[in-house]
């Protein structure tokens, strides 16, 4: 199988910083802002980008996990059922600043489906999206994010394998890997 | 994730650990739901569920139409009364018009035992038993142990005692199935006039003395007395039943610990429970009605995501 790193633990550690310094400039003290994670794995970097602010900038902001596989627009059209995970949104969402958080932006479908599972806990005054790692090319909405990791220029058979110690994984590790095939 | 080994919830019978475990799994998650500002999601979107009734019904019937709603199906409801079953038209006449206006699942009760998997070898839509006769109950008994877990934790080797008319009850078949999966012990306690023959073949206890069965269990889910469905004298008096049969403050009282008090509703307020029993911080009848729509919402997610 092939495979091509995009960003190693020290990579990684580097943009997560450039990335909470551009927050920094959008959102100042982040006084009416809020983090929404995106489960599973955007929940992790969302947990980063948080953390991150902190030391940069000793503003504690609050973060949520937002779970939206009821929102999905593929239930019943793909061949698996999805496990839903623990949605926790601790705070009121109406008239926040809302920045969701994902590891990898690819269809958009999920953003659109986090969007709308967003609404079930109020109307935001605004919203932005983070992306660490950025498919592009590969939009079936128009979506983009506001914030991104690394651009990266992908084909269909090829997947983006993102690897964390939050999940057990011995080091930081995203992969541009080809996508098993799977013999029918 | 893992799918249902069913097409159909006919009744707990047919269900596999891992399909209870699944079911709760997913219950859990649509209970944070139903506790949010906004408490529905779409994920029925494209699914039209009908709600065929032929028996009475309140708690069950809302219950599932809520569930039906907050997965945002469309829902059409059926009664026998008031239609054309009155008329002479057979189950299966009528479950075929029904479903010839492009309905995918059916949520069915019936007076007659079997009449949903009679149903289910003649249709494709999915089908949820939602109580036939004296036979099964699912969602009941998966509804009464996710309300167990959540104040217990695991079931194995808890002790579960199921206390009244058990003869007339399909919710204490499909508990005995549910909390035998998953490993607790069962007590069944009544009078011995409403207690089927061979139960103990399905490895519970069977005894006679409200007291004991108390004493032993963690749990005791209390059953109503079926009058509706007793067309013969099966104890002599209401009251003597209570007197006899009937948990009050007294008698849990008397107990050295606390236990927990369930009863799947309606309750007869003085036979088989007395209030201060079934308004006590044991009772969790309440959370029982909380979890129905949570439950619910599970299986009818589960059974539509199956593969075609």
């Amino acid at each position: 199988m092939q495979k091509r790193l995009l960003l190693n633990h020290k990579h990684l550690s580097i943009t997560i910083s450039r990335l909470c310094h551009q927050l920094i400039e959008n959102h100042k003290r982040f006084e009416n802002t809020v983090l929404l994670g995106l489960q599973p794995k955007g929940i992790y970097v969302a947990e980063r980008i948080k953390s991150r602010l902190k030391e940069v900038s000793g503003i504690d902001v609050p973060l949520g996990y937002l779970d939206i596989t009821f929102y999905r627009d593929d239930f019943r059209r793909r061949d698996d059922i999805l496990a839903p995970n623990e949605t926790k949104v601790p705070f009121i969402i109406e008239k926040k600043n809302v920045i969701l958080i994902d590891d990898v932006l690819y269809t958009g479908r999920t953003v659109k489906a986090a969007m709308d599972a967003m609404n079930a806990f109020g109307r935001p005054d605004k919203v932005e999206f983070l992306a660490l790692i950025d498919r592009i090319y590969s939009r079936h909405i128009p979506v983009e994010a506001n914030y991104v990791g690394k651009y990266v220029n992908t084909v269909l058979s090829q997947k983006v394998l993102v690897e964390l110690t939050e999940q057990g994984k011995k080091e930081d590790k995203i992969w541009l890997i080809e996508r098993p095939v799977i013999d029918e | 994730m893992s799918e249902l080994s069913i097409k159909h919830l006919l009744g707990i019978k047919d269900l596999t650990i891992d399909d209870l475990n699944l079911i709760y799994e997913t219950a859990e998650t649509f209970k944070d739901v139903i506790n949010r500002p906004i408490k529905k999601v779409p994920s029925l979107r494209d699914i039209t569920i009908a709600n065929v009734f032929f028996e009475n019904s309140t708690r069950t019937k809302l219950s599932f139409e809520l569930a039906e709603k907050r997965l945002s199906a469309d829902v059409i409801n059926f009664s026998a009364s008031g239609s054309s079953v009155k008329k002479g038209e057979t189950l299966l006449d009528t479950v075929n018009n029904i479903l010839s206006m492009k309905v995918d699942m059916i949520v069915m009760r019936h007076s007659s035992p079997g009449a949903p998997h009679f149903l289910s070898q003649h249709i494709d839509a999915n089908i949820v038993n939602a109580g036939d006769g004296t036979h099964e109950h699912p969602t009941q008994a998966l509804l009464d142990t996710f309300s167990m877990r959540e104040k217990l934790g695991d079931l194995a080797g808890k002790k579960v005692a199921i206390i009244g008319d058990i003869v007339h009850s399909r919710v204490a078949l499909s508990n005995i199935y549910a909390l035998k999966k998953l490993g607790a012990e069962v007590m069944i306690c009544g009078p011995a006039t409403l207690i089927p023959k061979f139960l103990t073949n399905l490895g519970v206890q069977v005894v006679s003395d409200v007291k004991h069965a108390l004493n032993w269990c963690d749990v005791a889910n209390i059953l109503r007395i079926q009058l509706e469905r007793q067309q013969i004298k099966y104890f002599p008096s209401l009251r003597e039943y209570s007197q006899y049969f009937g948990v009050n403050k007294e008698l849990l009282d008397s107990l050295n610990r606390q236990i927990v008090i369930m009863h799947p509703g309606p309750i007869n307020r003085g036979v088989e429970i007395t209030s201060d029993v079934a308004d006590s911080d044991h009772s969790i009848i309440l959370d029982q009605v909380e979890n129905g729509v949570a439950v619910r919402m599970a299986v009818l997610y589960l059974l539509a995501g199956l593969k075609k």
